[in-house]
This record gives structure tokens, C-alpha cells and sequence, in this order.
């Protein structure tokens, strides 16, 4: 992205939600693990293609290159995660409000 | 900041991001299944991930701004941190892990800017997490051709006789930059130095507030 | 006197870390870092291959020709040698 054309800067910020700095924690424990690197991380974000960066907020395409990474290592399968997913959504919606810390 | 109480702002009067405010979110959710999944399995704790949030959290510029007035008032540490930062900030006592820095002087002829234009790298082991700008398709696209104008966009107007080195993050050295001592500050202890010193003065998107 | 070295100008796809902006260009070397592991390979989870990292110098003028913002402004960058090749003197 060097040298591209870009827009103004946007220079306000916003606090880490707990969801945020869990995701950071994860990829800090699962690089300590030698579940990945960060190189393999950065891949799969270069991988989702110019179009995440658009839709997705930083620590949405971190958690999912973390997922990537983690099966490709085979820490768990898709049908894991799969089903965690589907069990966590139905606990409840409230239940995200944790996430926010 | 001021603190009012509206209730989009955060304690410290940061707006919480619009996308945080939704009850749980198809990304929230994978996290929460990938860490509970590490947990079932063996691969962490709560209790580490605690502890892991923990320790980004006490990272902050703080660090580094004690870091930059030591070398300000220590003509040796000053040495030290330039010849190689990484070895000078532990023997600060600070704990940056397998951190590899590298700091750059700012001199009267010398403006120093960090980026990285590949990803979000920064020396996070010291300064903690990189502010939401640092991590824009703007300050990353824009910075490495027109240095200048992005930092007046900061509200840093570099005379022409000052060069600009961009120092971009591509690899796996840190970067911070060691700002010039302002003037008028010969009285000042460490601590009242290390006060003046912001988080941009060190990324080089700033100075150092003025004395006073 | 600098040693001057240019960048590779291919564009392989992949993990790269040597910046589009940068291929082609011409620096010299600022300070040479050591060897570290190649993030080309380490992306695909393989830890054995490891590269000689150097900090390259280039002028904007360089890099941008004339829409740089102030010629003799710099760029540094840490590029992988076996993404820089020799210019002749």
C-alpha cells in the first residue's frame, strides 16, 4: 500500500474493547506455541484480499487469520469450531456484552 | 480528553468503535469459541490470557518516554540506545521480550517518521499497542511519498532545510525515535523531562511538548 | 564510500516482505542486521531458511522521481539479500 493514493487521516481513536486485547492475547499465546508465526498470520491476512481491509475492522481480520492459522496447524477442526460457534450463539445474545469488557 | 459522561465515550473519553456496540458479532463469536477451544485443549489458560492482557496493558509511551529522557540527561545511555536500543531499554529494566529496536535521532537537521507500510509492526513491547491511526490505509499509503505534508496534517510544519528519513518497518527491527531535547530545559529533572516526551514525539509524527 | 545495491524488480506472488514501491530501486546499504529466519517461508510454517536482513537507504527522488516531495529526503527499509542485487560502480 506504500505510495497508493490515499484519503486523509482520521486521527481519532478508540479504547481496546476486551474482545480486542483477548484476540492480541491469543495471538501472542498461539505464536509462543509455535502454532504459527507472525509471517504465517500476515499471510493469511494478505490472503483475504484488498476487499477485507474495507469491511472488516483490525482485530476482525486478526481473529480470522488466528482461526487460519490454527487449523492449518491442526490445533482443532472446522467441525470444532464449527460447532463452539453455533453453541456460543446460542447462549444468547447478551452474552457478546461480556466481550465488550 | 474531558470526561464528560455521554455515553458513547469511554472512561478515558475515547469513543467506543460503532462495530464494538453490537451485542455479538459473527468475529466476537470466533473468538470466544477459538479461545474456550485452546482452553478444552490444553493450549492456555483464562488465566494466562489474563495475565497475557495484563502485560500489554502496562505496556505504555510512558516507557519509552523514560527511556528518551534518560538518554536526554546520560550522554552514555544516549550512546548506548543509538549503538543498540533494544539491549540499552532492558537494562532500563524493561521487559520487551525478543524485541529488536532501533532507535533513530532527531537532530536540528534530521526529522525521523516511522511506519510500516506492509502490516501494523511498531515496538509495541515498549510503547504497547500502536494508536488506530498508525494502522490506517492513509498514514501507511501516504507517509512513505509525501512525508511533509502528512505531518502537517499532525500539525508539524518540517522547514526545507530539515531532512525527512521515513523509516519503513518491513521486517523485523522496531523502530523509535529519539527526539531533540527541547530547549529551555536544562533545569528539568529526568522525570520532568520524561513528562514532555509524547507517544508521537517517539513514532515522529511530533516533538516533544515545550517546556513549561 | 556506500555500497550501492539494487532491489529485484520481480513480483513473485505470496508472502513477500520487500515493498512493491521499493522493486526496481536502486540504495545503498545503511547497516547490515544479521541473519534472520525468511518470512517467505516462515509464512508456510517452515523455521529452517534463514537470510541475511539489511537496512537499505533510498533517495525519494529514487523512489518517486519527480513527485517527490523533497529529493534528497530518505526512505530506509529492511530488505532480505537475496532480494538485492550488486550495481556495478
Amino acid at each position: 500500500m506504500g505510495g497508493q493514493p490515499a484519503g486523509a487521516l482520521d486521527l481519532s481513536q478508540h479504547d481496546f474493547a476486551l474482545w480486542e486485547k483477548r484476540v492480541d492475547a491469543l495471538m501472542i499465546i498461539g505464536s509462543a506455541r509455535g502454532h504459527f508465526t507472525v509471517d504465517g498470520l500476515r499471510r493469511a491476512l494478505e490472503d483475504m484480499g484488498e476487499d477485507a481491509f474495507e469491511t472488516m475492522t483490525y482485530y476482525e481480520r486478526w481473529i480470522a487469520a488466528i482461526n487460519q492459522n490454527l487449523v492449518e496447524a491442526g490445533v482443532y477442526t472446522l467441525e470444532e469450531l464449527g460447532l463452539r460457534m453455533a453453541e456460543i450463539q446460542a447462549r444468547g445474545d447478551t452474552y457478546g456484552e461480556a466481550a465488550n469488557g | 480528553m474531558p470526561h464528560d459522561h455521554h455515553d458513547h465515550l469511554s472512561p478515558s473519553g475515547h469513543p467506543f468503535r460503532a462495530d464494538d456496540d453490537v451485542p455479538l458479532s459473527y468475529w466476537q463469536c470466533m473468538e470466544i469459541a477459538i479461545r474456550e477451544l485452546l482452553i478444552d485443549k490444553g493450549e492456555t489458560t483464562a488465566a494466562e490470557i489474563a495475565s497475557q492482557i495484563d502485560a500489554m496493558d502496562s505496556r505504555s509511551p510512558a516507557n519509552g518516554a523514560a527511556v528518551v529522557a534518560r538518554a536526554w540527561v546520560d550522554p552514555r545511555f544516549r550512546a548506548q540506545l543509538l549503538e543498540n536500543a533494544a539491549d540499552a531499554t532492558r537494562e532500563m529494566g524493561f521487559d520487551i521480550g525478543p524485541l529488536n529496536l532501533i532507535a533513530v535521532e532527531n537532530t536540528a537537521d534530521v526529522h525521523n517518521v516511522i511506519v510500516c507500510t506492509l502490516c501494523s509492526c511498531y515496538p509495541r513491547n515498549l510503547l504497547g499497542l500502536p494508536p488506530d491511526w498508525y494502522k490506517s490505509r492513509a498514514y501507511r499509503s501516504r507517509v512513505v511519498k509525501s512525508p511533509r505534508a502528512v505531518l502537517r496534517e499532525f500539525g508539524l510544519d518540517l522547514p526545507e532545510t530539515t531532512t525527512v528519513r521515513v523509516h519503513d518497518s518491513t521486517a523485523d527491527m522496531r523502530y523509535i525515535v529519539l527526539p531533540a531535547r527541547p530547549a529551555g530545559t536544562e533545569r528539568l529533572s529526568e522525570s520532568e523531562l520524561a513528562a514532555l516526551v509524547t507517544r508521537d514525539s517517539m513514532i515522529g509524527t511530533g516533538i516533544p511538548l515545550s517546556a513549561g | 564510500m556506500a555500497e550501492q545495491v539494487r532491489v529485484k524488480a520481480m513480483m513473485p506472488p505470496g508472502h513477500v516482505r520487500t515493498p512493491a514501491y521499493l522493486r526496481g530501486k536502486t540504495g545503498v546499504i545503511e547497516r547490515r542486521l544479521g541473519v534472520f529466519g525468511n518470512p517467505e517461508e516462515l509464512a508456510y510454517g517452515r523455521r529452517d531458511d534463514r537470510r541475511e536482513l539489511l537496512r537499505v537507504r533510498f533517495s525519494m527522488a529514487e523512489i518517486w522521481g519527480d513527485a517527490a516531495e523533497r529529493p534528497d529526503d530518505t526512505l530506509d527499509a529492511e530488505i532480505f539479500a537475496h532480494w538485492l542485487e550488486p550495481v556495478k560502480g
